[in-house]
Formats: C-alpha cells, structure tokens, sequence
C-alpha cells in the first residue's frame, strides 16, 4: 500500500483529487495549492476540506457575526470571548464562569441516542479545555409534530442519550427546552449547553508556545468514527468491503469522560500544562492546526504513536477522526513524566504523539515519511469566507400579513385554558426531565421547570449562577430580527425573575441552508437582531455555535436561534422561585398587555396558524424588569416570580399554582377582552407572588423602576379562579397538564 | 467521628456525601478504591454514582477494588457501611447484603422527590428516626429495582430487615416497595433513594436525609442505644466547605514502569501495572480483535526499530 | 415451540465502553491473557410453530439491532425434547 507523500505529491502534480466529493469547491482546491506550492497530499487534502468545511471555518456565517464583536458592549468581566472554546466571564476577584451552547443536530437525527449524549460530550469539553470544572448542563431540544411516528423514535433516544450520558458524568441538567413543531419533522435540534467555573488564575489557553514543547494526546483511542466524510479518500486504496467499516456514527464513553474530567482538572490545578484544546468536530486536524496558529509555532507530530482501536486505520482517516473523549496537551518536558502520572492514576491512556517547533509549519510523519506539510493558519484561520446572496422570503410579505388578531376567539375560556396547557408545547414536561439528575454536586438551587437553572458556585459566599435558554422560532420565522431580540428578552428575563443580574449571552443558531438566499437572509437578520439587542441591554455575546443545512430536502427548519443568557446572584438564598408558595399572597403583573396573538401558542393550537408579526420587544422595559426583580430579591419583597411567555399569563398563572398545589383567583384588568389578558403573548411581562405586609413596598418598587404594575388577586385554595370568567380544581389542570407526554411515549 | 467517602472511577455523588456527613458534624475522609487502607474512619459510605460507567452490571466491576476487601472484613466486624444507590448496588454484588437491584421496570432512568417509611430503624444508620416515620428524598436511577427470591424477601420481612419502603409510589418496580435494607447484624445499610441530596433546605426537597448521618454519629458514641431524637433534623445547613482532600494515591508509579522521556516517545502510557495498582490504561481493552498487535511489547520493539510496516 | 436465537453485537469498528471497561478489570482477578472482550445482546425468539428464521431475521432488522451501530446472526436453536 503506498502513501501518498509530500515527496509523492511534489512528484505527480497532475494527479486527480477528489476536492469536489469532499465538499471543496475548485477555487478553494487551487487555493489550497496555491498555499502549498503544489498539490495536498490525500491527508492534507482531507484535512482542509474538514477545517475549511461550513462546520468548521462558518465561512458563511463569519462576516455576519462580526457584529457580536463590534457592537458588542464593553465588560470587564470578559476573559476570553468569540473564537475561543467557549466564553470566560469573571464573577469576582477569584471565580470566574464560562458557558457555552452548541448543535449536535444531524448526528442525533441519524442515531438520537449516540448523536444526543457524544453532544453533551462534546461541549463538556469545550468547557474543560478553557480550565473550568464543568458544572452544569441543559438542552434545548426541537422536535417534530408530537404525534408523529418518527418523532416517537428520535425523543425518546435523544432524551436517553442525554440522560445516559450527563448523568453518567455526574452534571446535573438544571434546563432547557421541548419544543414541538412540524418544521423540524425531518431535522430534529439537539443542542447543549454546558456551563463550567474555574478560578480565575486558571483559566487554560490552547495555544502552542515554547518549541521544544510537547504535544501530547490523552484519553480514548482513536477509531474510525464520524470519518464519512473523509471515506472517499480511502475508496482508492482499500478494497471494496473495507467500505463497511467507516461509521458516521460516533459512540461516547461517559465514563472515561469522567475519567477525562479529573485527569484534565489535576493538570490544571498543578499547573502541569503550557496549552490544551479539546477534540471535538475534526479531531486532531482542527486541535493541531488550532494550538500551532494559535501560538504561531509548529509542530512535528509522529501520527503512528496515535493509540489506535483499529490498526488498519489510514493517516487521513487517523487526521479526521472523530472519536469522542480525547484532548490534547502542551506540555514542558520537564512536567512529561508527570502529566502521565496523572494519566495513569485515573486509567487513562496519554501519549506523547509530537513536539512544538518554531518553523511555523504543522510537519507530520506516518510511517516514517512526511505526509504533511501545512502552514496551520491556512487551515485554522485563513479559511474561505463568502458573502453570501441574501433576498427576503418570497412568502414572508403574504406571511406577515396574515394576523392571528383576526382569528375568530374563543367563546368557553375554560375548555381553551384546558386544551392550552395539554398542547405538547405547553404541558409538563416531566417525562423528559425526570430522566436527568438534576441533585448530583449537591448545588442545584433551581431546575426546570423553574425560569432558570441556578447553581450554587461558592458554598462560603452563597455565589451563585443562573442560566436560562430560550428561542422561539415560530416568532423568528416571522421576522427573524425580532425574533432573535424576542429569544433574548425571554432568556434575560428568565434570568432576572430569579433576582439574578444578566451579564452575559451565548447563542447556538440554528438555520437550513446558507446556499439559499432566503435562508441566508433570515441568518443575517437574526444575527442582527441579536448583535443589537445585546447591545441595548449591555451584555456581550461570548460564544457560541452556528449549524446551518437543517433542513428536509428543500425545505429549511423555522429559523432558529437560540439564546442563553448567564446571570450572577450574590446570594443564593435570595433566589426567587417560580411557584406560588403561601396562601393569601397578592398576585401581581409587571409589565404591560396589548393584543398580540400572531405566532403565539394559541393561535397554533387552536387555529394551527402561523402568520403576522411577533410581540413587541422593548428592551429599556426589560432592563427595568431586571433591576426590580434584583432589588427586590435582595430586599426579600417576593415569594415567587414567574416570566409570561410561550402560552401567556394563563399558562403563568397554571405553573406557578402547580408548582406547590397552592391555587390562586385573579380578577382580570376591567375593560379588556378576557381572552386577551389570557392568552396574549406581549413580552416583558413577569406574574409575582407577594405578601400582603410587602405589598406597598413592592408596588413602591415597582414605581420607583418604572414598570407599570397591575394587582391581579389574591393565592390560595385548591383551585384556580378567574373572576366573572371560570374555575378550575388544580387537580383537574394537573391532569391536562401533566398527561400529554406519557399518553405519548409511554410511562 | 471520621466517616470515610470512597471515590470509584464513575463515582459522582461522593462530594455530596462527604458534604452531609460534614454537616451532620462529622469530619469526611475521602478514601480511594485502590487504596485497602481505610485511614481509620468510623464508617463508610459507597456513594452513588456509575462506578467503572455500569459495565456489565452495576457494582459488578467496583466490587473487586481493593478497599472493597477491607471494608468486606471491617463489616463482618461491625464497622458502620452505608451503600446509597451505587453503593448499594456494590454491596449488593459484594455480597454483604442479599438480593440485587437491576433496570427499572419503565427501563428510565427517574429523578424524583420520593416519599419512604421506616419499617425498622433498628440500624446503624437508622437510629434517630422512628418505625413508621415517612420522609422526602430524591431517587434517582437507572437500575434501582430491588429483587430477590420469595425465601429471601420473606427472609428479611421476618428479620426485620426492610428498613425503608417507597409510598405513594414505586419509582422503580423493587418488590415489596423495597427502599432500603440491612444485613443482619444491622451495621450495614443499602439504599436506593439519596440521604445525601436531602441535607440543606437550599438544595433539597427536605432534611430528612441527615437523619442517617446523624444517626451513625449516635450509634458510634453509643451503639446499644441509638437515641430516638430527631435532633439532627434541625440542625441549622451552614455549609462549611470540606478542605479539598485529594485522593490519597495508594502506590508510587512503578518507576520501571515510567515511560522513557522526550524524545523517545513511548508508544503509550505503561499498561498493566500489579493488582495493588488498579487503575488501568486500556492497552489491552483493544475493541478490534486485529488490536492483538498493539501489545506493549510488540509497542517497544516498534518503538526501537521505528517500524514502518504495520 | 421452535426457538430463534439473535446474537446482537456492536459492529466490530464501533467503540465498546462496556467490554472495554470489563476487559481493563480483568487483571484485577488475575486474568491477564485477554486481549478484548465485547459485549453484546442474545435474545430468543419462541415460535408458536415452525421456527421462521426468515421472520426472525426480519424482527431482528427492524427492531433488535440499531444496523447503524450494531450486527445480528440468526441462528435456530436445536432443543433437547
């Protein structure tokens, strides 16, 4: 079997290469060549086309999310941003917090258990590459129609994989999101977040300095996995039944994850290591090309001491592999023996594979001959990037206006209130979420279904954090600019009604082809809206994730982009949960409601209609939200919050009476339409629970930041009461709510 | 009082027990599965967690470890063993309690606030609580249903055994509703649902769970004569954060097993070291048959030779 | 009564978390000839009548085995009577 060389390649300039099979178009091939001076050899022709791949280089996405950069406002408390592994935001002096939201779409819709859980992996070790110790995850999930049969297949994998996997790695899964829509029938999402501390003297960089250093590799052996792309290159040289052997599937190991975590933590905590990147998308070509480019050094790695699970494996295949629980290292030759020693003391295999030069090329050997030759920041950083066509969906002027306003409303608000909160979107979603630990670490202040997930970081202080993600596609489908600025205000709000203050944003955005102008557009007014909204609000973007081609055909998913925002607490204890939580409490509404029912939950359910324009955002409004809800947690006025979104104050007022079975009987606002006070989906808008003793004060509050306020009754009973309208047992609205997912997918 | 916490590879909630056992008052030592030495604690607890990933069946792997020798001798002395969920499930392959748990009946994993009642507190780890109390703590497992023959449940109804039962439901399909159990001599304690996650009105959904912490603490200073109070219960949760105790490392790495410096690569970390040395690089856990020749001597003497023919 | 047996496994190129965690505690017990162990899934499948393999095969294509990841054999299993 002959290797194709640099020598080889130097040798026979003509031959033909398979640039167009592995998704290379021919003026980025001849660039390629034109970088190297002749042609790639088939392990470097397989490498750029990985890292020069939508996934890896956003050569679509990347002068559109420029934007986070520039407008984003300035922080102090950022420590590493945008094109790092994930976001570093400094809490305090000593603890800092980095967070991020990531896609594993595709491969959880090809096998939803292993596509689900290698995500959580994957981005757990985003997180432990930047030095934190990772302590938390949520998932926000898209899946198709409830009731079709696919989806009957992918949830329950998806969630088991999920739950298979993080709770294997001891994270407790504080939140997220069950979203049900047709658009997503064929591409289901799954995405993860995944949220880490570390002390702020620890934060990790992947960049290779010190030639001379050395390169080493820890964790799983390398395998065939997730190589599909590459398997062209090998149809040459291996015969035909080999073909079998190449799965696009990758399986994850929590368990040495696990082992992973720890090992990664000592290194850290002894300071053994000069650099480190996780293997995640691209494997060991993006994290060699990555540190080299990064420290602007070289590299010459020895590709056969990569500890292979199968032999026969190709260096191009060894190059692109995937395989899950890995991460490479930078270490002083002097702490070599010592960062094995960890290795060993937690049963993990690390290897020495390369050492770091300063010739500024990426030299690496396979047989003992040279099979690459690269300037690394050809592939890491000076990828093709294109501007993309963008033109407005044609539909979209018809689309917008088609308001649900004038849909006929609904005479019997009872029977709608009981079929709203039974609708997949609206119901309980414990049968997913009872399949995660959400206790492990023991500082889990807040899960879902709360407004956000809080997690205690400090056991001295009470220090804590609190994260929230959401998006709304249906929304951002109808103007994809509010609709992006609509999933910020809901996820900064989840955030405030804890009492937690809003500091920083990662974002995963998810859209169908950037080859389609329509959808092209759609992306680049989301980005918008988002750049612009964080700028209204003062927090930055520090990272995140764009997965474009989710789409069925030619028929792209809702646009969506999903938002997670990260806010502090001081103190934990001051937490403010959602459910109503004493009798004779008064119930009040902050915020303002006007008729706003296209795209809302109502109109889908009950109409099955889409059309109009999205809620109204105001972000000076949300702002004050926020500072109220924060000076009101610290002065203990508030004995629960609860955001109005997705369902409005009906579905509100619904949770936070089942939360802890204490019914509540409101009066609506006098002269506006019952069904409206309802089910209208205005943003900016927060249900609170006070008591009586602090009423005045809060309303005093209230006045003081400016947000309109409205007393809408008293808690307490065994039942949930709208004045002059209906009444509903508590046990009866638990039956709706609580039935839908098990009727579905079983108990 | 010292109450050791043994860390598996896969154990999770092993800082959160260390943690109630700190905030009933004792002092936790984090032990570790390679390290036979218990340092002296009064008791252990196994804490949950997914010891060696659940491979082949829960506790099937962790049961060997070498502590798990010692405390198998330390109980037959009378030492104090708690097993909560993983823990259990090594007691219960280790055979220091009867029965098994295996997959639940829904085949979920299920994370709920569970509702349990003593049936006996005549334990170790039970003694301030009282027969017929019900409390709150969160279950959460995968393979948590309890089974056993009919001779045995009968065996341990007439014993006294049973020492909790799940009410108002079963999460898991155990028979007989089966929550926790004790072996004979009442010394050791395997339960399913999570004491541990029940020790701070901040965390948990009650502090019903310090109940076992503070229940082994009575029992060391007094054995014959567990105190019924319940005085642990309202004990106030101010968490002190336990010094970082790092896992006491049992053996030296074998210097003949060190791996040759810069820039002699060597092929991997050193494989198989001896049985007082367990943590293992998977040299030979090769998943391809065809891996046969990655063994570490065919490694070295590629090594040597820097093969080219593979 | 005719019964089926379906040998489940992973395929040979899939990582195998369990047989390699069971094969790294081998040398615990003293066992340190073994080069891999997988582990995979054997059901059976009890016929009213004649053992259909066919049928068998077709059960475990849509159901038993995940062909993304996993491999199945079919076998008849002879009863002693």
């Amino acid at each position: 079997m002959s290797i194709d060389t640099v020598e080889r390649a130097e040798s026979t300039p003509d031959e033909l290469q398979p640039y167009a099979e592995l998704g290379l178009k021919e003026d980025e091939y001849l660039r390629i060549r034109q970088i190297l001076g002749r042609r790639p050899t088939q392990s470097e022709l397989a490498m750029y086309s990985i890292m020069w791949s939508e996934h890896c280089s956003y050569k679509s996405s990347k002068i559109h999310l420029k934007q986070f950069g520039e407008k984003a406002p300035h922080s102090d408390r950022m420590l590493a941003g945008i094109g790092e592994n994930a976001g570093v935001i400094a809490i305090n002096e000593r603890l800092a917090v980095t967070f991020k939201v990531e896609s594993h779409n595709h491969p959880s819709f090809v096998e939803p258990h292993q596509g689900a859980a290698t995500g959580v992996g994957g981005i757990v070790r985003d997180i432990l590459a930047m030095g934190a110790r990772p302590v938390a995850v949520m998932d926000p999930l898209r899946f198709g129609a409830a009731d079709h049969p696919d989806t009957k297949r992918v949830l329950p994998g998806v969630v088991g994989g999920i739950g298979g996997y993080g709770n294997c790695l001891g994270l407790p899964n504080i939140g997220g999101e069950v979203v049900f829509d047709p658009s997503y029938q064929g591409n289901p999402l799954v995405n993860a977040l995944c949220v880490g501390v570390l002390p702020t003297d620890r934060l990790q960089n992947k960049a290779a300095t010190g030639p001379g250093n050395i390169v080493v590799l820890m964790g799983a052996k390398t395998g065939r996995d997730g190589i599909g792309g590459v398997s062209v290159l090998a149809s040459a040289t291996f015969d035909e039944g080999s073909e079998r052997r190449r799965p696009s599937v990758q399986v994850g190991d929590p368990f040495t994850e696990k082992l992973l975590i720890e090992s990664c933590l000592e290194l850290y905590e002894a300071g053994l290591i000069v650099g480190v990147q996780d293997l995640g998308g691209a494997g060991l070509t993006c994290a060699l090309t990555e540190t080299a480019a990064a420290a602007g050094t070289g590299m010459d790695i020895q590709l056969d001491k990569v500890p292979l699970r199968e032999p026969s494996m190709e260096s191009h295949e060894v190059l692109a592999s995937e395989s899950q629980e890995r991460m490479l290292f930078i270490v002083e030759p002097s702490n070599l023996d010592a960062v094995l020693g960890v290795a060993t003391l937690w049963g993990v295999i690390a290897t020495p594979i390369g050492v770091v030069t300063d010739t500024g090329r990426v030299h690496i050997t396979w047989r003992g001959e040279t099979v690459v030759d690269v300037p690394p920041g050809s592939l890491a950083d000076d990828g093709p990037v294109y501007a993309r066509p963008l033109r407005e969906p044609a539909d979209l002027i018809l689309l917008q206006a088609d308001r649900a306003e004038t849909l006929p409303r609904p005479t019997d608000l009872r029977e709608t209130l009981l079929r709203m909160v039974a609708s997949p979107n609206l119901c309980d979603k414990a049968w997913v979420t009872e399949q995660y630990d959400r206790y492990v670490l023991g500082n889990t202040i807040l899960a879902q279904p709360e407004d956000s997930g809080i997690i205690r970081i400090d056991e001295e202080t009470g220090l804590g954090i609190a994260l929230s993600v959401d998006g709304n596609s249906r929304y951002t489908r109808l103007d994809p600019y509010e609709g992006a600025k609509l999933a910020l205000a809901e996820a900064y709000r989840n955030v405030a009604v804890t009492g937690a203050t809003p500091v920083a944003v990662t974002d995963c955005l998810n859209f169908g082809s950037p080859e389609d102008p329509a959808v092209m557009w759609q992306f680049a007014e989301a980005v918008r809206g988002l750049a612009d909204g964080c700028q209204e609000l003062g927090i930055p973007v520090t990272g995140g994730n764009v997965s474009f081609y989710n789409q069925t055909g030619a028929v792209a998913i809702h646009p969506t982009p999903i938002v997670g925002v990260l806010g502090v607490l001081d103190d934990v204890a001051q937490r403010i949960p959602m459910g109503f939580a004493h009798d004779n409490d008064v119930v009040f509404m902050l915020g303002d409601t006007t008729a706003e029912l296209s795209g809302s939950e109502w109109a889908w359910v009950v109409h099955g209609h889409l059309g109009g324009r999205p809620p109204h955002v105001d972000f000076a409004r949300e702002q004050a939200i926020a500072g109220l809800m924060a000076r009101a947690a610290e002065l203990q006025l508030v004995h629960s919050a609860h955001d109005l979104s997705d369902g409005g104050l009906a579905q509100a007022l619904v949770e936070s009476a089942l939360r802890k079975d204490v019914g509540v009987t409101v009066a609506l606002p006098e002269g506006a339409d019952p069904f409206v006070s309802l089910f209208s989906e205005s943003a900016g808008r927060v249900l609170v629970s006070v008591s009586r003793g602090h009423r005045q004060a809060f309303e005093a509050l209230a006045a003081e930041f400016e947000v309109p306020i409205t007393a809408l009754g008293i808690t307490g009973g065994d039942r949930l009461a709208v004045k002059d309208q209906f009444e509903v047992p508590l046990d009866e609205l638990r039956e709706a709510w609580s039935g839908t997912l098990p009727k579905i997918f079983g108990t | 009082m010292k109450i050791g916490v043994v860390t598996f590879p896969g154990s999770l909630d092993d800082g959160d027990a260390a943690r109630a056992a700190r905030i009933a008052g004792a002092q936790a030592v984090r032990l570790w599965h390679a390290d036979p030495d218990l340092h002296g604690v009064d008791a252990v607890v196994l804490p949950g967690g997914f010891s060696y990933g659940d491979a082949l069946r829960c506790g099937a792997i962790a049961r060997f470890a070498p502590i798990m020798e010692t405390i198998k001798k330390a109980a037959a002395d009378g030492l104090p063993v708690l097993g909560i969920c993983n823990g259990f499930q090594i007691l219960c392959e280790a055979h220091l309690l009867p029965g098994a748990l295996t997959r639940n009946q829904h085949l979920h994993f299920r994370n709920r606030d569970q509702w349990l009642r003593f049936d006996n507190v005549a334990s170790a780890w039970t003694g301030s609580f009282v027969e017929g109390q019900e409390i709150l703590i969160p279950v959460k497992n995968g393979e948590g249903c309890f089974v056993a023959d009919a001779d045995t449940l009968d065996q341990l109804e007439a014993n006294g055994q049973i020492v909790a039962r799940y009410i108002n439901g079963n999460p898991n399909g155990s028979m007989r509703d089966i929550a926790a159990i004790r072996n004979e001599a009442g010394n050791v304690v395997g339960i399913m649902p999570h004491p541990e996650h029940a020790v701070e009105a901040l965390t948990g959904p009650s502090l019903d769970g310090l109940g076992f912490f503070a229940s082994v603490l009575q029992y060391l200073v007094a054995p014959a004569s567990p105190a019924p109070a319940q005085e642990a219960q309202v004990r106030e949760t101010v968490t002190i954060p336990e010094p970082l105790i790092r896992p006491t490392i049992p053996v030296e790495p074998d210097p003949a097993l060190a791996p040759p410096a810069w820039p002699e690569i060597p092929a991997r970390v050193p494989a198989q070291a001896d049985d007082a040395e367990p943590v293992e690089a998977d040299d030979e856990a090769d998943s391809d048959p065809a891996a046969e020749i990655d063994e570490p001597a065919v490694a070295a003497a590629e090594q040597r030779r820097d093969s080219s023919e593979h | 009564m005719a019964r089926v047996v379906v040998d489940v496994m992973l395929k040979p190129e899939i990582l195998d978390p369990q047989g390699q965690a069971v094969a790294n505690a081998l040398p615990r017990l003293g066992v340190s000839d073994v080069a891999s162990v997988r582990i995979g899934r054997r059901v059976e499948i009890e016929f009213e009548g004649e053992a259909d393999v066919e049928r068998a095969r077709e059960i475990a294509d849509k159901l038993l085995a995940n062909p993304v990841i996993e491999d199945y054999q079919v076998k008849i299993e002879e009863q002693a009577s």
